[in-house]
């Protein structure tokens, strides 16, 4: 075990464990927010920059600073590391930046974006970004394509994180999608116009941060915060079967994989499970879901009054739940 | 008359082939090094002070000795060849005029690393060189100087050419490794170091083609006598390739510690400024270094005159020194205009970076899209202080120093000629250069 001190917060972590993942031990405000990191993605991280950090002191051996700022989720503590997150100005201020990079490009089209209300960069931009743009200049503009029959690509939205070519390479048989040309001109794509089918394509949806990826049946038919999610299962032969039910009165809007708290997914899931039972009664039905306190979705939800619940849900409930679930406001 | 190790055998009839080669001295050094231990050749390079060529100057026998023999593994030398830095030309040159040098230094260099495969990662636009050197290396094979059992020793090595594909990002040795692999040349964070975990996660040495060309004198003459060469911190000889405003554009090779002024004004290096124009700055050391004005480029802060070495050039940090990075030197006139030479720098990077890390992928074109509204009339004078404060938002955040590249040629252009810009952005918008003609300050004739 080491020792690594993050704002502060003195803790002990295993050897080889990321700065990110000692500060997400402790949670709160010492956790840098990540938008290209992927726990469950190998290789993911490095790449957005946003999760800078300052490493005050090297370790106890050598007690140095480091010159740089440091990607905090790919680079190991070493013992007797002291780091600064949200007490250094200077992580703040490159924070700003960051946003400001990821936005030169990216359409402020929150308003009509599916992703509204599960955005990783709509949250990271609230929190950390400046009020007003500093760049007067036409952004990038794509036309949405298919790319297959579940998934729509609005490559215009998409902040190059690469997180989905990851699940392509690590979750599915053949990738036929990558990024294409270079610099600010990248993009993702297909093979030469290929349709992305496979079981676990649908995955790509849902480590997406923004809405770059998104799914055709769903698309434009409802806002999430408008939406109950339901965690659900049922028996499966290709996936863990475990997911998110997305519920608008009794009609199943959704189906995707259950996030943690840093917007990451452990068990990914099938596209069987995911497109081909929109009926409650495909699944057994566990509870409520519970939803991180500061997204927009628990803004509308767990509230008697907006909640209707279909009648043979309330059935497949236990009480217990049923009882934790009247109490989140 | 400068002393010359690479290039003083450049115009011998025939150099190129391997028998003129050979009854030159060649090869000499894998003769020598063949009868001593590995160790013992990474020692006489570490203490000749050889520092690498291809840009960050990083002391090469020890990044040698950082090489993980531990673990086992197959270790690999690749020669970076990809010269993408504007202004740097030196490395196709002594490709050209000397292949089996750097064949020579490569045999000798892997043997001293314990590899027994080798690549050689050119530019795949040197179409020709790549047949020079593949020649070269079927001539040396056929001798039995590369290949199985090199003269008898027991020792092999295979040199692979490799081409790459005009990408300047595929110089940067891990994007490079990655390119090697067939990937996209894409960065890789760092560490592990190349050294530790490089091509196919051995161990691997990437060096820069001069670098490697240097080491067969080192070895034939010892590491003492090549840190003789030189000053004390830049040992050796250095090529530089000379552009711009000058009578004699070209490469050269030069003993470190050169006055600039005589590099710049001297009738056997660039020969002073075309058509009698006045000095106006120079960027010493490739796109990516910051640019100097007359003033500063002659002489340092304190009015000692600037030497063509790591350390005189760098003298002041980069509030007043720059870097000799790959010795590509671009000269300019009185009527160069520095914003668009650093909005074309700027172009140059924003369609060079490779989009992996946003600073660098949206940065760039931030910049290159203020610069060309500068450049072009439609600036605003806070346009610059933007500018200043996205260079520097880029500057350190990036995964490689492609970043880095990108911002120091436009934090130094306004550092030292922001007159320049302010001039594009207020009435007349027009360019200070082209129009008006410069201040007496700003020049220099010697
Ligand atoms: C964007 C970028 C491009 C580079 N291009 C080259 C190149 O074309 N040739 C080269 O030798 N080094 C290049 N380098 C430096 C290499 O990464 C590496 O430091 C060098 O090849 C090491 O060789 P040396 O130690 O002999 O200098 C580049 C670096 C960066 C960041
Ligand atoms: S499409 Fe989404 S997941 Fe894929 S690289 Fe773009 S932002 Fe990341
Ligand atoms: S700094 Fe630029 S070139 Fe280097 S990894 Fe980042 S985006 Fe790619
Ligand atoms: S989350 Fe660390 S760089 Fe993107």
């Amino acid at each position: 075990m080491i020792k690594v001190t993050i704002d502060g917060i003195a803790l002990e972590v295993e050897e080889g464990t990321t700065i990110m993942n000692a500060a997400r031990r402790i949670g709160g405000d010492v956790v840098p927010p990540a938008m290209c990191y992927y726990t469950s993605l190998k290789g993911s991280g490095g790449k957005c920059r946003a999760c800078l950090v300052k490493v005050a002191q090297g370790s106890a051996k050598d007690p140095r600073p480091m010159p740089k700022l440091v990607a905090s989720c790919c680079t190991p503590v070493q013992d007797g590391m002291v780091v600064l997150n949200s007490t250094s100005p200077e992580v703040l201020e490159t924070r700003r930046s960051i946003v400001e990079f990821l936005l030169v490009n990216h359409p402020l089209d929150c308003p009509i974006c599916d992703q509204a209300g599960e955005c990783e960069l709509q949250n990271f931009a609230f929190e950390h970004g400046l009020q007003k743009t500093r760049s007067e200049f036409h952004r990038r503009e794509f036309d949405p394509i298919d790319i297959g029959p579940h998934i729509k690509l609005h490559m215009t939205r998409c902040i190059l994180c690469y997180r989905c070519t990851q699940v392509a390479d690590q979750l599915t048989d053949e990738r036929v999608h990558g990024v294409l040309w270079r610099g600010e001109a990248s993009e993702i794509s297909t093979y030469i116009q290929k349709a992305v089918e496979n079981d676990f394509s649908g995955n790509m949806i849902d480590v997406c941060p923004v809405g770059a990826l998104t799914d055709r049946h769903f698309r434009f038919r409802n806002r999430v915060w408008f939406l109950n999610p339901m965690d659900a299962h049922r028996h499966c032969t290709k996936c863990s079967g475990k997911v998110v039910l997305w519920l608008r009165g009794e009609e199943v809007y959704r189906v995707t994989a259950r996030k943690d708290q840093y917007d990451e997914v452990k068990d990914f899931i099938c596209n069987e499970c995911r497109w081909e039972h929109f009926e409650t009664k495909d699944w057994v039905v566990e509870g409520p879901r519970t939803v991180e306190k500061w997204s927009v979705i628990t803004a509308n939800k767990y509230t008697k009054e907006t909640v209707e619940l279909p009648d043979q849900l309330y059935s497949k409930l236990d009480n217990t739940k049923w009882d934790a679930f009247e109490g989140v406001t | 008359m400068s002393m010359k190790i690479l290039l003083d055998k450049v115009g011998v009839a025939g150099i190129e082939t391997l028998p003129v080669y050979r009854a030159h001295g060649g090869y000499s050094a894998v003769e020598k090094v063949l009868k001593m231990a590995p160790a013992d050749v990474v020692e006489e390079v570490k203490k000749s002070g050889l520092r690498g060529r291809g840009g960050a100057g990083f002391p090469t026998g020890m990044k040698w000795s950082f090489i993980d023999k531990k673990s086992g593994r197959p270790r690999y030398l690749v020669v970076n060849a990809d010269e993408s830095e504007p202004g740097t030309f030196k490395d196709r040159y002594l490709m050209e005029k000397m292949p089996h040098l750097l064949i020579e230094g490569i045999v000798a260099s892997s043997y001293a690393l314990e590899a027994n495969l080798s690549f050689i990662y050119v530019r795949g636009e040197f179409r020709w060189i790549i047949a020079i050197l593949e020649k070269a290396i079927a001539e040396a094979k056929e001798a039995g100087l590369v290949g199985k059992n090199i003269m008898g020793s027991g020792y092999n090595l295979e040199i692979v050419v490799q081409t790459g594909a005009g990408a300047y990002i595929c110089g940067e040795e891990t994007a490079l490794i990655e390119s090697l692999e067939g990937k996209r040349g894409n960065p890789r964070l760092k560490p592990p170091f190349p050294a530790v975990s490089g091509l196919y996660g051995n161990p691997t040495v990437v060096n820069n083609v001069e670098s490697i060309a240097a080491v067969p004198w080192i070895v034939n003459n010892s590491g003492e006598s090549y840190a003789k060469i030189g000053t004390p911190k830049s040992a050796g000889t250095k090529l530089i390739s000379a552009c711009g405003n000058i009578n004699y554009p070209g490469v050269y090779e030069i003993e470190l510690g050169l006055p600039v002024e005589e590099f710049i004004f001297s009738p056997s290096y660039c020969g002073g400024i075309k058509d009698g124009k006045r000095l106006k700055a120079v960027v010493a050391g490739g796109s990516s270094v910051p640019i100097l004005p007359a003033g500063l480029i002659l002489k340092t802060a304190n009015g000692e005159p600037r030497l063509m070495s790591y350390e005189s050039l760098s003298d002041g940090g980069f509030l007043t020194g720059t870097m000799l990075g790959s010795g590509g030197f671009i000269v300019y006139d009185e009527d160069q205009c520095i914003v668009r030479n650093t909005w074309n720098f700027t172009r140059f990077y924003h369609h060079e970076s490779c989009g992996q890390c946003s600073p660098c992928r949206e940065g760039t074109g931030w910049m290159e899209r203020i610069l060309h509204n500068i450049e072009y009339g439609h600036g605003k004078l806070s346009d610059i202080d933007l500018l200043w404060d996205v260079q520097r938002k880029i500057e350190g955040n990036t995964i490689c120093p492609l970043g880095d590249a990108a911002a120091w040629p436009v934090a130094a252009a306004i550092r030292h000629f922001r007159d320049e810009f302010e001039w594009h952005v207020r009435e007349p918008k027009e360019c200070l250069v082209r129009n008006y003609g410069l201040p007496e300050a700003t020049v220099a004739t010697v």
